[in-house]
């Protein structure tokens, strides 16, 4: 098994006391790591791209599988916000600015507000996650990246009994994204609150250590590694909290092609490419894709009695 | 200066240069983060490319005058086929690794390889028949109507990248416009044929016997 099994008690709700400890350090750390980057360095995404996330835990949610390099992850992109060309966003979200960011979190909740980089850097211990990472065109990464379960963002609005769908937007500005094509934007996704709340779903600020880059989403996405990778909505500005399913982008610009669930399935094809196999960026041949992308034993149970192909 | 002889080995060379762009990238190992998709998408864009630049030889040389690039066709067809085996080798090797039962499942199953694989079929015929000894075993007129092909390998091209695409069909959209263009031209010159020849027929016409009323 590549990843450990969760414990019966999850991992991320268990703060150990050395964690908690490190956690003050790291209070400390941030604002002077953050707001000195800022007022050092120019305010743009570079400062904030490449800067050394510290403290960052080991987590038990990593799989030991070779992971891509950070060249590869960072020139390799589908970000159409920043052009559809895999290799265009490298070059054309070079000057995007993220930082200063905010994120309003809002809706069905009883605290509604809006959170600071700095704030949601300090919210909860920083882990690093090495997760599969498959895209819905049949190619795949492994990438470690750096964050913490979502539900640690959400707990602290408290969200209502009548909160059973999460939405969330990507920021768009047509001034600071002109190649922005192929998409209704802003790019928004969704989740199911159970989906949302799984200790799986991560909330990431960084990978291989550092700071996303802003091609990769930054500064703050999701990664959902049993989902194809369009789930995992880049540099978000918004998150709600709301009672009814969600639009999402690729589902509103291809229903039949792009569902709202969209878990990996190897036995659901997409109507124009198989889903059976895919492409490891670095390897010749192809490897069979596993089923909800090898995380089945996490994340099969939310889906319990649902017809996959139905709800693909 | 068309005549030429260095025109055609010049030509030649340019029409090779992504082969060499291509080797120049692969030796820097500069093919990007997934090279065999990288390697599918640019011989198939020099495909499609070279299908629109052999479809413009004919108005060109109406349009510009130049009746003389008619020199040139043969190889720039024949440089859509080397670039379409290139692509149609990619997908075969680097992408199945010769699994023939998967590609057929393909062919069969997923309409923008139809599309393609049409597209590529149809140019094989066209390759074959390509040299001077087979357009004299044909005869001019039926070695004419068999490269008519070439319309329906463009449409097929365009129609297989458009059905490519996730979402961004600008490229797919602006080859359609432009093999469009370039079928409409013969269609509007076949067209003023038939209607500038009408006049001459007409009176040939009224006194055949044939015709009934």
């Amino acid at each position: 098994m590549l990843i450990g099994k969760p414990a019966d008690i999850p991992a991320s709700e268990i703060t150990p006391k050395r964690l908690y400890l490190n956690r003050r350090n790291f209070l400390a750390a941030v604002p002077a790591a953050v707001i000195g980057g800022r007022e050092l360095l120019s305010p743009s995404g570079r400062a904030w791209a490449g800067m050394k996330l510290p403290n960052v835990q080991k987590s038990q949610y990593t799989t030991s599988e070779k992971q891509n390099s950070y060249q590869e992850v960072s020139t390799y992109n589908n970000y159409y916000e920043f052009g559809t060309d895999k290799s265009e966003p490298a070059n054309y979200a070079r000057n995007f600015q993220t930082s200063p960011w905010t994120v309003s979190v809002e809706g069905l909740c009883n605290k509604p507000r809006k959170f600071s980089l700095e704030e949601i850097l300090a919210l909860a211990p920083l882990e690093e996650r090495v997760y599969r990472h498959r895209c819905v065109e049949a190619w795949s990464i492994v990438v470690p990246w750096v964050g913490y379960s979502l539900s640690a963002l959400l707990q602290k609005v408290e969200p209502t009994s009548k909160a059973s769908y999460v939405a969330f937007e990507t920021f768009f500005d047509r001034k600071k994204m002109p190649h922005a094509a192929g998409l209704q934007f802003p790019y928004v996704e969704g989740l199911r609150m159970d989906e949302a709340m799984h200790p799986l779903a991560l909330l990431a600020v960084g990978m291989y250590g550092e700071a996303l880059p802003p091609q990769d989403g930054a500064p703050v996405r999701m990664i959902l590694p049993w989902k194809y990778g369009f789930k995992s909505i880049k540099s978000i500005v918004r998150i709600r909290l709301v009672g009814s399913q969600p639009p999402t982008s690729w589902n509103v610009a291809n229903a039949p092609e792009y569902g709202f669930f969209s878990n990996v399935n190897p036995h659901v094809d997409h109507p124009r490419w198989s889903q059976a196999s895919e492409r490891r960026l670095g390897e010749f041949r192809k490897r069979p894709t596993l089923m909800f992308n090898g995380y089945g034993d996490q994340v099969a149970g939310m889906y319990n009695g649902m017809d996959l192909r139905k709800y693909y | 200066m068309l005549k030429k002889r260095w025109m055609k080995a010049l030509l030649f060379t340019l029409t090779l240069a992504p082969v060499f762009w291509l080797g120049w990238r692969a030796w820097n190992q500069n093919l990007t983060a997934n090279p065999i998709e990288f390697i599918t998408r640019y011989t198939g864009d020099w495909t499609i490319r070279f299908i629109v630049f052999t479809l413009s030889v004919t108005p060109l040389r109406k349009v510009l005058g130049l009746p003389d690039l008619i020199r040139f066709r043969r190889m720039i067809g024949l440089f859509a086929f080397f670039y379409g085996t290139l692509h149609f080798a990619t997908y075969i090797w680097l992408d199945k690794f010769f699994d023939l039962s998967d590609v057929l499942k393909d062919v069969a199953k997923r309409p923008f390889i139809t599309a393609g694989f049409t597209a590529f079929v149809l140019m094989i015929p066209l390759a074959v028949t390509s040299t001077a000894g087979w357009i004299r075993r044909m005869g001019g007129k039926r070695w004419q109507v068999l490269h008519r092909l070439v319309y329906a390998s463009g449409v097929a091209a365009v129609v297989h990248y458009y059905w490519l695409v996730k979402s961004d069909i600008r490229l797919p959209a602006m080859y359609g416009v432009l093999v469009g263009a370039l079928l409409l031209y013969r269609l509007a010159a076949w067209a003023r044929k038939r209607v500038s020849a009408t006049p001459v027929k007409r009176p040939a016409a009224a006194i055949s016997p044939g015709e009934v009323r």
